[in-house]
């Protein structure tokens, strides 16, 4: 005996989460099973919908304005504006510690290398920290943490011409944390308030770590600190450090493994939880049945395969980076439903010569109809009841665009609203 | 002449270097000139293999007893620069059993050290070789890092006064009255270490004699003079997979192929080569089939190659040199032997030598050579003493173990920075701040990084083969932006930016040659890491002016009201 829903949703990144909420929101009796972590474990936790065409131009200001120029093949144009705005309503909904859905324009925030970057949804932590607010501005780094370098940073935003004072410190994070600590270290300290021993007294971190930057504050009206304000409680971090320095404080995105990123991918899983969904992670989907219509998939658990029905599928496993996509030398596939992935024959024309040219690989993934379903070489829809949604999707490069998670969430709140819609 | 002869080495390969280290401890004044880092040219871009010379020891035994000769001496001079791995040559049943035996007697014959060993013993020492070998042949091969035996040598070269100058290249020699008096030099950025953005400029150096070590390039100086120098370079491939599949040198025990080697290399291996003669050592084809024929040639020795991830390739140009008289067609039938070629004996114009060929493993021995060469020029009577004094890092190998206790370096990290560092571990690790990581892959941490940029000015990429910071399998997608951080301290932002951008180019040249399967995954992550977390491929900085007012500034409105024309209710699905 199979599995069964109505609805099952193959991967748990911003994708598969989105489709499974927007299935189960409607009714749908809705499945998600995951492998892996998802790409969120690496990403900013930015929400990004679109920051410069594939041209190049931009920053852009409105980013909708420009998605019907986008080329067709672009996963924006399948879905189209108003299921763009609806996904992002949907998100601003059930992630209510997100900032900028009050307005249509970019938000500049600025970036752990020091540059901006054009985005569409902040996480709350990261709001005091918008370069197009006119508050000056003191970065804080931490003399043990390589990815943020507080002063450099601060400099490279100053030749970015940034519309305030900057200006960075580095100080020595109190108690003695490992020279190596992990970033989950610092926010479950912060988290707890718990005692560091500063000169043989024990203080409670919050306090500790406010005194030295008080100790270098120069009037800035705004600190900014790297991304490890907390995890399970980073407002009352963030209000307790604002309180006892006068500023208001936010947080800088950072690379893996990235809080806010996490933060998010735990906030859409409780939202899930309530919306009925249910959930299974940590075993692969390996296989599958069926000929123009998928009657079940197998998932490998312990050695076994256990099937899984359901009358509606989403494909959500990511691109090359959450192994959606996946490649040997001699050809791009997408491994469970081996699904049509368009490339070059010569491996060469992968890449360009530039790390940051026009590279082919970055908008590697299947290709869909204008209902999502995944489509072959020929055109024709592979399985009538597969969708495909997020990374997993080709056609776009999100890196150089800004668009990864805007892409994400809306075509997989479009495929998982029509999955269930026609699962009833 | 001022008290001591001064002599110009062009070329900051192992061979350039060498001869600055060895006329510099014999007293003689010496600038050397590299037109890129050190090790720029072929140094950096060889397969790591310290030879027993048990390669060579059918076909060119002059060759092979050099090798088994300079072998031992660098294991005492430069030991922290090289792993004695051992190395076997590994016959297949298609492969030919007289030469096998001709393999053995010829190392036996050049004193190499060198037994026979079953299938089922060379499969205890390297489980992961094929199942169906015949038998191998043990030789002292060994793995050698060129980066860090070249930087060793020219910071002794530096203790002992030689000036060494990076980014410099020579323009042009000065010939007077058909006598090479000195160089013409373009500095990339002002004279001493590089910093980035420094105005450059030409310097004309006098010298009372020149040495052309310039390898695949130096039929170029030879031009300068109107001299020929008839180097024929030859490319090879080399890929370099993620873990070490095996920890002993693999050969393939048959005569001359391509596709006959495994070098385990730090945390890697490195799979090799190929061996086509190229028109121009700068630019040359790298192919597909070279990369192809590496993987499916080697898996018959190491089945486990066929599955395994390729993290990049790269090319080499070996600088071979042939007597005008031979005349071979193939490259692989050119001696490796070097090549002493004094013009004035040669060619009728003074004051110049060329050294061209051999191999890394001797470059001890051919500085050796040309440093007596020179001398005799001037009649000094000084005695090498490179043979015997070890190299900074090497000097007392026996504290290394004291430094793993005192650091408390019990970690693999603190281990390896060690290994790198060798005893001048103490002088690099023993810091006031905390030491953090800045590459996990290598385990290079900021200490060793502060190190490396005091001797390469503002170039990552010098701070890179000194280190090995970026080189491992993340190819320096998590920390490209450390390494730019840690030179932030004493460099400005628009120097450190171009520094940065520099190694993020670098970083991918080589690793096009190995995207498919988990690198083209890595190469993905690593491009979205630059270009989407830190929005580099538009870094505001370098274009233009972005309008700040034009974008959001965090401020609702004050009503609360929602934007116009939007669902905000996440309401009914309205249809396609
Ligand atoms: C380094 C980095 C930084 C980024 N920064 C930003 C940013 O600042 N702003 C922005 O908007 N976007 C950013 N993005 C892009 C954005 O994060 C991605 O576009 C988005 O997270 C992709 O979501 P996804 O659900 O399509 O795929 P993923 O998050 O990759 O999820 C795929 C899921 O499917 C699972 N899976 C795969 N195969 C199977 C299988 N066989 N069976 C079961 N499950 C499987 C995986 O384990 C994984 O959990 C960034 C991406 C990266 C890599
Ligand atoms: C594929 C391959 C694999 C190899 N594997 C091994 C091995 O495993 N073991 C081994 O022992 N040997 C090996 N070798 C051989 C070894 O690498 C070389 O013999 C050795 O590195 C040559 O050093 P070099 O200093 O003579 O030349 P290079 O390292 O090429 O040095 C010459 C330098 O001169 C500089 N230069 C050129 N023109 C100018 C100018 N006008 N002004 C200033 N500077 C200039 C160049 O930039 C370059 O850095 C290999 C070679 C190749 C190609």
């Amino acid at each position: 005996m199979a599995i069964e829903s109505d609805v099952l949703v193959i991967g748990g990144g911003l994708a598969g989460l989105t489709s499974a909420l927007a299935s189960a929101r409607v009714g749908a009796d809705t499945r998600l099973v995951s492998y892996k972590q998802s790409t969120l474990r690496n990403a900013s936790g930015l929400v990004d919908v679109l920051g410069y065409t594939p041209a190049g131009e931009g920053p852009l200001t409105d980013p909708y304005a420009a998605i019907p120029s986008l080329p067709t093949e672009h996963p924006y144009r399948t879905v189209g504006v108003e299921r763009i705005r609806e996904a992002l309503s949907l998100f601003d909904e059930v992630v209510p510690n997100y900032r900028g859905g009050h307005t249509d324009t970019n938000a500049l925030v600025p970036t752990h290398g020091g540059t901006i970057k054009p985005t569409a949804r902040y996480p709350a932590g990261a709001s005091a920290g918008l370069a197009s607010d006119g508050r000056d501005v003191l970065l804080v780094g931490l003399e043990s943490m390589v990815d943020f370098d507080a002063p450099h940073a601060a400099a490279h935003l100053e030749a970015a011409g940034v519309p305030f004072d900057v200006r960075g410190v580095t100080i020595r994070f109190p108690g003695d944390l490992r020279a190596d600590a992990k970033v989950t270290r610092y926010a479950k300290l912060l988290d707890t308030n718990g005692d560091v021993a500063v000169r043989g007294r024990n203080r409670p971190v919050r306090e500790a770590l406010a005194e030295r930057v008080n100790a270098e504050l120069d009037g800035e009206a705004r600190v900014g600190f790297p991304a490890i304000l907390g995890d399970d409680d980073t407002a009352g971090v963030r209000a307790a450090l604002s309180d006892a320095l006068g500023a208001a404080v936010f947080e800088v995105p950072m690379g893996p493994p990235s809080l806010p990123g996490l933060r998010l991918e735990d906030a859409l899983f409780d939202a899930l939880d309530r919306a009925g969904g249910r959930f299974e992670t940590g075993n692969p989907v390996v296989d599958s049945d069926g000929e123009g219509r998928i009657e079940r998939v197998y998932i490998e658990k312990n050695g076994a395969r256990i099937p899984n029905s359901a009358d509606q599928y989403v494909l959500a496993t990511g691109g090359l980076v959450g192994k959606g996509v996946d490649s040997d030398r001699g050809r791009v596939y997408e491994p469970i439903f081996d699904c049509h992935v368009p490339h070059a024959d010569d491996r060469y024309e992968w890449f360009e010569g530039e790390a940051f040219g026009d590279h082919d690989f970055a908008r590697f993934g299947v290709r869909t109809d204008e209902d999502l379903r995944p489509v072959g070489g020929d055109g024709s829809v592979e399985f009538d009841n597969l969708r495909a949604a997020g990374s997993v999707l080709g056609g776009y490069d999100f890196a150089a665009e800004k668009s990864g998670s805007g892409v994400s969430i809306s075509t997989g709140y479009a495929a998982g609203r029509r999955a269930a819609q026609e699962a009833q | 002449m001022a008290s001591a002869p001064h002599i110009a080495v062009i070329g900051g390969g192992s061979t350039g270097i060498g001869i600055a280290r060895d006329l510099s401890m014999r007293g003689l004044d010496v600038t050397l000139l590299e037109q890129g880092n050190l090790t720029h040219g072929t140094t950096g871009r060889m397969h790591g293999l310290l030879h027993s010379g048990g390669r060579y020891a059918v076909s060119d035994q002059a060759s092979a007893r050099e090798c088994i000769e300079e072998n031992r001496v660098l294991r005492d001079i430069a030991g922290h620069c090289v792993e004695m791995t051992g190395g076997l040559f590994v016959k297949r049943p298609e492969d030919s059993e007289e030469y096998f035996q001709e393999k053995l007697e010829g190392c036996r014959a050049c004193d190499i050290p060198a037994e026979v060993v079953s299938a089922s013993e060379a499969r205890a020492m390297e489980p992961h070789l094929a199942k169906d070998i015949d038998k191998a042949i043990s030789v002292p091969d060994g793995a050698v890092d060129p980066f860090r035996l070249v930087a060793a040598n020219a910071a002794s070269a530096s203790e002992h006064g030689a000036r060494i100058e990076t980014h410099s290249t020579v323009e042009d020699l000065i010939v007077e009255d058909e006598e090479v008096v000195g160089v013409e030099v373009e500095h990339a950025s002002g004279a001493g270490e590089r910093v980035h953005g420094t105005e450059g400029g030409r310097e004309e150096i006098r010298a009372d004699y020149v040495v052309n070590a310039t390898g695949a390039w130096a039929g170029r100086i030879g031009d300068m003079a109107g001299v020929d120098v008839e180097v024929r370079p030859s490319k090879g491939v080399m890929t370099i997979m993620n873990t070490r599949q095996v920890d002993t040198v693999i050969n393939r025990c048959r005569p001359k192929g391509d596709a006959d080697i495994v070098v385990p290399h730090e945390t890697t291996c490195i799979l090799g080569t190929t061996d086509e003669e190229v028109e121009d050592p700068e630019d040359y084809p790298e192919e597909q089939w070279e990369v192809d024929m590496m993987l499916e040639t080697l898996t018959e020795l190491v089945p486990m190659l066929e599955e395994a991830r390729t993290i990049r390739s790269f090319w080499g140009v070996r600088p071979l040199y042939e007597p005008p008289n031979v005349g071979s067609d193939d490259p692989t039938d050119i001696t490796r032997d070097y090549f002493l070629l004094d013009h004035a004996e040669r060619d009728g114009l003074e004051g110049m030598t060329s050294i061209v060929g051999g191999k890394l493993t001797t470059y001890r021995m051919m500085g050796e050579e040309i440093s007596d060469h020179v001398c005799e020029q001037f009649g000094i009577d000084a005695e090498c003493r490179t043979a015997d004094v070890p190299l900074p890092g090497s000097e007392d190998f026996s504290v290394l173990r004291d430094y793993m206790d005192e650091f408390g370096l019990r970690s693999p990290i603190g281990r390896r920075s060690v290994e790198r560092l060798g005893s001048r571990a103490d002088e690099v690790l023993k810091t006031d701040g905390p030491n953090p990581t800045v590459c996990a892959c290598e385990g290079v941490t900021r200490a060793e990084i502060q190190d490396a940029i005091g001797q390469s000015g503002s170039d990552l990429n010098a701070v890179r083969i000194r280190t090995r910071s970026s080189m491992g399998n993340c190819q320096g997608g998590f920390c490209c932006h450390r390494m730019a951080n840690e030179l932030h301290d004493e460099y400005d932002e628009a120097t450190t930016r171009a520094a940065w951008d520099e190694l993020l180019e670098e970083r991918w040249r080589g690793q096009r040659h190995a995207l498919w399967g988990e690198q083209l995954s890595q190469a993905m992550l690593n491009y979205a890491l630059h270009a989407t977390t830190q929005n580099r491929d538009n870094d505001p900085a370098d274009g233009d002016p972005v309008d700040f007012a034009a974008f959001d500034d965090g401020v609702e409105p004050a009503d609360g009201s929602p934007r116009g024309g939007v669902a905000t209710d996440g309401g009914e699905y309205c249809g396609d």
